[in-house]
């Protein structure tokens, strides 16, 4: 089995850069200063800049994609079982 | 062992670390009360599946939020893979999720179990996840693992009974970039272990003695799956009120599977109480490395697939959108409430599965390539309160 595919590697990587990440956000915790003021936000919080706005549909869509592709995973949450003969 | 109390050591250390992290006066939220009843239907290679889903959401105390989903697909096929190896079928899948979210401070934690059953087929997944806003709340990092058990029987086989085991680790970034822009990052690392292929389908190979030249054996796959993906999504608000999405993924497995995932779309609020919105996706992927639409003889290799989903293909999608407010001041215990209508074309396009269905007289391996059209539908009410 080639190395880059190695499971084991995979999983080890992904866990040491969810502890970078985590390690990022510690360190600079309260230390920058927001650029984009909380009162500037009226257009982020419009629920058209939302990234999820209908989970009840992404959860079916996304279940969709899944069983008619073989890739999986980043997508946002979606339920088990197949469906997919 | 020691693997396995290394990982799980890390896994505490990152919970603790993120606890641990000073409350502030800006604080996280949780979802909204809101309560959403869809109707779904997919229509497309042969296949039917129809059924309703119904998701509820409500805080409790201000620090709790509990979810329920209930959802089923009601399949009738007559795919591809069916018509040439076996008789259509209907059946039906039921699944049932339950959820609590916690909020503390600028942090939110989660806990899920879903329960999805099939006659054939029963799924049990647990999920934890975490969020944590940070940077005056321009960066959320948010942290998840799924735990699944699955348990796959065969209809008209009472002895076959195997299992699955699967785990996901998801860590994801949203990064407010500037007044108008907002990007997220995510990265999922999926694990399976058991029995992961289909136990009805079968793989072709070349069969001189049969009459059509190939006949059938048992698909078999490896017993281990691992995959990652790493999306990369972007939202901007335009001046006049409208918003544009893109998003990327890359996709590789141990089965040999990449894949590329491209979508970019543009919703537009009218003045009155209509949302109207588009989109387009693209999806490409490679076969596995032990896929082959035809097999040079019986038993060619140790694993055997001749699943379209493990074959080099191309998808291209397009949707189309609309919404319509309503009680848009309130009414009764009502805040607010939303029909929507979601309408998606799609079109797959395979470089290496052939259709074999009614080709007798065609030399095997000379049919034509396989292509399908399929039609998704959603209406959904949603009601917050």
């Amino acid at each position: 089995m080639h190395i880059m595919r190695d499971p084991y590697i995979i999983r080890r990587r992904a866990v040491i850069a969810g502890a970078l990440l985590t390690a990022m956000a510690l360190s600079g915790c309260g230390h920058i200063e927001p650029w984009v003021k909380p009162y500037e936000r009226a257009a982020l919080a419009d629920p058209i800049m939302s990234m999820d706005p209908n989970p009840v549909s992404s959860a079916y869509t996304h279940h969709v994609y899944e069983a008619r592709e073989g890739a999986r995973g980043a997508l946002g949450g979606a339920g088990g079982g197949c469906g997919c003969n | 062992m020691k693997d396995f109390v290394e990982k799980w050591a890390q896994c505490l250390a990152l919970l603790v670390g993120l606890w641990a992290l000073p409350q502030s006066t800006y604080a996280a939220v949780l979802p909204e009360d809101r309560a959403d009843l869809l109707y779904h239907r997919y229509e497309g290679g042969g296949v039917k599946i129809d059924g309703p889903s119904l998701l509820v959401r409500k805080k409790f105390a201000e620090k709790y939020s509990v979810s329920a989903n209930y959802y089923v697909d009601m399949v009738s096929s007559a795919s591809i893979d069916v018509l040439t190896t076996a008789s259509p079928y209907k059946e039906e899948r039921k699944q049932e999720s339950l959820g609590v979210t916690y909020l503390r401070g600028k942090s939110t934690y989660s806990l899920d179990y879903s329960n999805s059953k099939e006659n054939d087929y029963t799924a049990n997944t647990a999920s934890f996840g975490l969020s944590q806003d940070l940077f005056g709340d321009l960066t959320t990092l948010s942290l998840g693992f799924s735990r699944g058990w699955d348990e796959v029987s065969k209809r008209g086989d009472a002895v076959f009974a195997e299992k699955t085991d699967r785990r996901s680790y998801r860590a994801g970034l949203s990064q407010i970039i500037t007044k108008s822009l907002i990007m997220s990052a995510g990265l999922e690392v999926i694990t399976d272990e058991g029995f992961l292929n289909n136990p009805y389908r079968s793989v072709r190979y070349i069969d001189l003695a049969s009459g059509n030249g190939f006949s059938y054996q048992a698909e078999l796959y490896p017993r281990t799956r691992t995959s990652s993906a790493a999306s990369l999504d972007a939202r901007y608000y335009l001046p006049y009120r409208a918003a544009l999405h893109g998003g990327v993924r890359y996709f590789t497995d141990t089965w040999g599977i990449t894949s590329e995932t491209g979508e970019i779309g543009y919703i537009h609020p009218t003045k009155g109480a209509w949302t109207f919105e588009t989109s387009v996706r693209y999806y490409g992927q490679t076969k596995a490395d032990f896929y082959s639409d035809l097999f040079p003889r019986r038993t060619f290799q140790n694993f055997l697939a001749r699943d379209k989903e493990l074959s080099t293909f191309t998808s291209g999608s397009l949707r189309l959108g609309a919404s319509y407010d309503f009680a848009r001041s309130g009414w009764r215990w009502v805040k607010k409430g939303s029909v929507n209508f979601y309408y998606d074309r799609m079109e797959f396009d395979y470089d290496d599965f052939r259709n074999i269905y009614n080709q007798s007289g065609t030399p095997p391996g000379t049919e034509p390539l396989y292509s399908f059209g399929a039609n998704v539908f959603q209406i959904f009410m949603s009601v917050w309160f």
